[in-house]
């Protein structure tokens, strides 16, 4: 970590090394997951019981938040598609939808609001009650304890979230679908899979992965890295949900440029 | 009371820290000897425990030396630093127990993690026979937000001597407690000294816990110690206006 004070210099001037600073300071913090990460000790009972914390966190509020998305984008979709009577087409159009865009995407924003949220303030908490010093003094690696296994446990538990959100938004979409057209669970299924492809769902696990690490590297950069003080604590938490907000949205974009590039090439 | 021994475990020389502007540490020596409870007093924020800090390595220093155990800590290797920490047992001010973990995992945390190949049994009975000698035994599978104040500071000890330091460090072991238990904690101070053949820094602004655990005090002012000795020496004869308003505070109070 470094620290830069100079009070001559204009503030603009200040700004743009903190931003400098900052950016360098969360690279620090990357480079030390991925030198760290290969090495004992694994501590295999957090990371299983920060994947329980994980899912059972999130799971009521994907769960709710799915069904409903897959009932309204249906619905939603349903007029345009109608126009040129192709609503035999929703299926299709539902399942790319939300295989390849919207599973990841509304799991991932909610897992940035409840879980990374939650992962901030709990490490700025343990920073600020001087737990983590305490872990430091008897000879423990704090940055093993705390952030190897929260960022590994959601990098894994994202992409199994994505999975279950796709599921749960095709079955709202089935209930719509099934209610209007009267297809069955069958025929609708046989729809969904025709039209993704292999490419569809490896890109949408790959992209879950990332999504799930940066949830969890940005709760646990902005917790350590948290001042001193019990509004630490509030910070922490509140700007771990907009930084990885933001950067799952940078993600999603890149993700898009390069599959699309993959898939015309 | 006081059995001093000549060895020095640690020797502080020169010691200066600075966080930007606040000059906090300014030339301080210090020698702790084998088998004493050294009482560190100064007001708060004079830097008391920015030097037990820079002792286990959590801060360092500008400028100075220390030698512990005979070793100068000046360029240890992270494995160095972290054997010679299991020598040390640091006592947090606010406890810092691990909220998420009951008492017994606070305790087995350390243990499990430098010890290796201990088996269950053996585990469990060295976190009963810690708590046992805390007299804490019946909070074993509390968690930490169930305690009182002086029942965490007592788990804090605990946890800090299931390693079995040589050293032991106490930040401000009395802060915050009624004086019924300050005398409770005081006593614990002395029982461990005496059971686990401790060296101890014990920092307090309370005079009265000062007196009770200290074979000697040091009074920090300004950066620097003023006034090294025993009780009397300290404050009975004080000439400096900081030391005797220090005393005149506490028993007028
Ligand atoms: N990590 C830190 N960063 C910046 N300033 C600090 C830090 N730790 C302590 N200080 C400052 O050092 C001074 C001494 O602090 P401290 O040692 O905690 O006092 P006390 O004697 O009450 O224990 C205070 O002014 C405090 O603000
Ligand atoms: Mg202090």
């Amino acid at each position: 970590m470094i620290n830069l004070t100079n009070d001559k210099k204009p503030v603009l001037s200040k700004k743009i090394d903190k931003f400098f600073l900052g950016l360098y300071n969360a690279f620090s913090f990357v480079k030390r997951f991925f030198k760290e990460v290969w090495f004992p000790p694994y501590e295999f009972r957090e990371i299983m019981r920060q994947c329980y914390e994980i899912g059972y966190r999130s799971l009521p509020l994907i769960s709710l938040t799915g069904f409903i998305i897959g009932v309204v984008f249906t619905n939603q979709s349903r007029p345009s598609l109608a126009e040129f009577g192709a609503t035999s087409w929703l299926p299709a159009l539902i399942s790319i939808a939300i295989v390849r865009a919207m599973g990841p995407l509304v799991t991932a924003l909610i897992a940035a609001g409840k879980v990374g949220s939650s992962i901030g303030a709990e490490i700025a908490s343990m920073k600020v009650t001087e737990q983590i010093d305490a872990m430091e003094v008897s000879a423990i690696n704090p940055f093993k304890y705390l952030v190897i296994t929260r960022v590994l446990a959601t990098t894994l538990m994202i992409p199994v979230l994505v999975m279950y959100t796709d599921f749960v938004a095709l079955m709202g979409a089935f209930v719509n679908v099934n209610q209007n057209e009267l297809v069955s669970l069958s025929t609708f299924f046989v729809q969904v899979f025709e039209a993704i492809s292999f490419l569809d769902i490896f890109s949408s696990i790959i992209k879950s992965f990332v999504f799930g690490f940066t949830i969890g590297i940005v709760g646990c950069y902005k917790g350590y890295t948290s001042n001193k003080g019990t509004e630490g604590v509030g910070q922490a938490a509140n700007s771990s949900v907009v930084m990885s907000m933001f950067l799952i949205f940078i993600e999603e974009l890149l993700a898009l440029q390069i599959v699309n590039a993959i898939r015309y090439a | 009371m006081p059995k001093q021994s000549s060895e020095a475990v640690i020797e502080i020389r020169g010691l200066y820290k600075s966080f930007d502007e606040n000059h906090v540490l300014r030339g301080v020596d210090l020698d702790l000897y084998k088998g004493e409870n050294l009482v560190v007093l100064g007001r708060s924020g004079t830097g008391k425990s920015v030097l037990i800090k820079i002792l286990v390595g959590l801060l360092t220093q500008d400028e100075g030396t220390i030698k512990i155990f005979g070793k100068s800590t000046a360029g240890l290797s992270l494995k160095e630093l972290n054997a010679l920490r299991l020598r040390i047992g640091f006592s947090f001010q606010a406890s810092a127990l691990y909220d998420s973990m009951t008492v017994r995992e606070n305790l087995e945390f350390p243990l499990v993690r430098n010890v290796k190949n201990l088996t269950r049994k053996e585990i469990d009975m060295r976190v009963e026979d810690l708590l046992d000698s805390v007299g804490l035994s019946k909070t074993i599978n509390q968690m930490p937000s169930e305690l009182s104040g002086g029942q965490k500071k007592r788990i804090g000890i605990a946890r800090t001597l299931i390693l079995n330091p040589e050293i032991m460090l106490y930040d401000e072991p009395t802060a915050g407690l009624d004086p019924i238990t300050c005398i409770d904690i005081n006593n614990l101070i002395n029982e461990v000294q005496q059971r686990y053949q401790t060296t101890s820094i014990v920092i307090t602004h309370d005079l009265t816990c000062a007196k009770q655990t200290g074979d000697r005090m040091a009074v920090l002012i300004e950066g620097k110690f003023k006034a090294v000795g025993g009780f009397e020496e300290v404050f009975h004869n004080a000439e400096d206006q900081n030391i005797q308003s220090f005393y005149d505070y506490n028993f007028i109070n």
